[in-house]
């Protein structure tokens, strides 16, 4: 696929990714997915989004070729690769903050490198293709298990990943109240993994009636409609004594609904880095001196966030790009047990040549759409 | 209660819940989390078998944060700048640190004028932008948009009639444009 402006993808013929480091390699990709941060990049919100870049940061696929230092792959390895690229042994990747990668991203400092996700992150081309360029592939890519589904793999990569880190970053301890603004998938895999760090009650927060029962279902939560109370704060304080949560998980990010102006403003005019409204009714909506995981997305601009509030009331908040490998290790041994069912989400299943289609039914949520997959020709 | 020092009760103990849900408590003990302590030095765990990494040929200038202190040994090559988007997006870099709003804010510009020059120049290629089938609005159809917007309380209906506009905009005021400039050409040639 290749972007074409806000609101605007198509599928073109482009030439094949060659290496470019002797420890790059090129993968053919079995399976990818669109990420809800995808539609940051598709809404025209992300800084330098170029057309003709190719989006997708979830994918899996076959090592077509390698590069002449790489030592770990071969071709044929099947492999599934962190949406992180990085190099390893840098400051941040020596302590094992993958996701900081300082040597990956020339266009800024501030984020790490990522595939597919605009020149703000590299200028990578992405997963969303029959093919594509991994970089340090003796660093990223992992074997895919023999034991591992496909499907199950993708996920793993990021969206799952993301939402158990998500649940690490709250701190969580055994009878914990968590709430988790966003059912997203980001949002229902962090529900689902509150509950392995020994939440005693998570509590997803949305307006879409299908996610939340998809909540419900997936991740036992207990689950509030916003639209249906007038000031969801004044409802989380009732239900929790008065007291707030111990814990709040933001699994929305930049393009949060709920206030107007805040939307408005941030997806629609960007003006601001990202509508901060999950953020702002999480910091209101946890108790004093608790913790705050921000998992959603946000761009570069400053965005209108409260911080007086966070700061009256003692709040830890904390916050990071997934470093996706650092996770994996702990979540086949969740998923082989049957802790964690990552496909279970999986609402779609769209040929790559439909990909227009795809982001226009993920963006506008339409029929139930929790989370598509791309499945290339190739 | 919040005004009193215990913590309020929950409806379900631990066992129980450990009972209900496939996995609780698995990663119950705090320090036993793979990203707990967040830094852990150990430069051998990735896998890399160099210090600092080989660097990537750059065959053509490669533009760069001037918060970074030289071009990183790996970078991605998609999309060179080119046009006038091109020439916005490296005074931005060139001129502004990622602390300045000017730096965003010309990377936004860039990409909107980026969008202009790539569909003019799609109208004199083998495949002109096509509207319709790039915004996958046929999914309306086939994805069953009329009754997804209409169920339940959905938040983001009240905004949902600004994403054609978002969309159709440039494509009408550029019709507009076009329909302008003709008409004068053919006023100026009719004498």
């Amino acid at each position: 696929m290749v972007y074409r402006g806000p609101y605007r993808v198509r599928v073109e013929q482009k030439d094949r990714p060659s290496i470019e480091h002797p420890n790059d390699a090129i993968v053919r990709v079995t399976r990818a997915a669109i990420c809800g941060s995808d539609l940051h990049l598709y809404h025209g919100m992300m800084p330098d989004t170029r057309v003709g870049s190719t989006f997708g940061h979830e994918f899996v696929g076959v090592v077509d070729e390698i590069g002449s230092s790489v030592q770990n792959l071969a071709v044929g390895d099947r492999v599934m690769v962190p949406f992180n690229i990085f190099c390893g042994t840098c400051f941040f990747c020596a302590r094992g903050l993958y996701s900081n990668c300082h040597n990956v991203n020339p266009n800024a400092t501030a984020v790490g490198g990522i595939y597919g996700y605009s020149h703000t992150t590299g200028g990578y081309d992405g997963g969303q293709a029959e093919y594509v360029r991994v970089p340090f592939a003796d660093v990223g890519p992992t074997l895919i298990p023999d034991w591992l589904d496909e499907e199950d793999a993708v996920l793993l990569t990021d969206a799952v990943a993301t939402g158990y880190f998500g649940a690490q970053l709250g701190d969580i301890k055994e009878g914990d109240v968590v709430v988790v603004f966003g059912a997203g998938p980001v949002g229902l895999y962090a529900a689902a993994s509150s509950w392995l760090m020994g939440a005693g009650r998570v509590i997803v927060i949305d307006h879409l009636d299908y996610r939340l029962a998809k909540a419900r279902t997936f991740a036992h939560a207990e689950t509030i409609n916003f639209t249906e109370h007038d000031d969801i704060v004044v409802h989380m304080k009732k239900l929790t004594d008065h007291l707030g949560a111990d814990v709040a998980i933001d699994a929305v990010g930049a393009e949060a609904d709920g206030n107007l102006l805040q939307h408005v403003t941030a997806a629609k005019l960007k003006l601001q880095g990202g509508s901060p409204i999950a953020l702002n009714w999480a910091i209101d909506s946890v108790r004093k001196g608790g913790t705050i995981s921000v998992m959603g997305a946000y761009g570069p601009m400053f965005s209108a966030v409260k911080f007086g509030d966070a700061m009256n009331k003692g709040l830890t908040l904390r916050m990071n790009q997934t470093p996706v490998k650092r996770q994996w290790p702990r979540l086949f041994e969740h998923v082989r047990n049957g802790y964690l069912k990552p496909n279970e989400i999986v609402t779609h299943r769209i040929p790559l040549e439909h990909i227009a289609e795809a982001y226009h039914m993920f963006s506008a949520k339409l029929d139930g759409c929790i989370k598509p997959l791309i499945v290339p020709s190739a | 209660m919040a005004y009193t020092p215990d913590k309020p009760k929950l409806a379900e103990t631990s066992e129980q819940l450990r009972a209900r849900i496939p996995g609780w408590g698995a990663d119950l003990d705090p320090r036993d989390r793979p990203s707990v302590p967040r830094e852990q030095f150990d430069p051998t765990f990735s896998g890399a078998h160099w210090e600092f990494p080989e660097r990537q040929p750059e065959l053509s200038p490669r533009e760069r944060s001037i918060e970074h202190a030289f071009l990183t040994p790996v970078f991605g090559t998609s999309c060179p700048p080119r046009g006038l988007s091109g020439m916005i997006r490296r005074y931005s870099y060139a001129k502004y640190s990622e602390g300045r709003a000017a730096h965003w804010l010309l990377l936004l510009a860039s990409d909107r004028v980026d969008a202009v020059e790539s569909t003019l120049r799609s109208f004199v290629s083998r495949r002109p932008d096509n509207p319709v089938t790039e915004t996958g609005v046929l999914a309306e159809g086939s994805r069953h948009g009329l009754r997804s917007r209409r169920e339940g309380r959905r938040a983001d209906k009240v905004h949902h009639p600004l994403d054609p506009i978002i969309v159709a905009a440039p494509w009408v005021l550029g019709a507009g444009l076009a329909y302008a400039v003709l008409r004068r050409v053919v006023g100026r040639a009719r004498g």
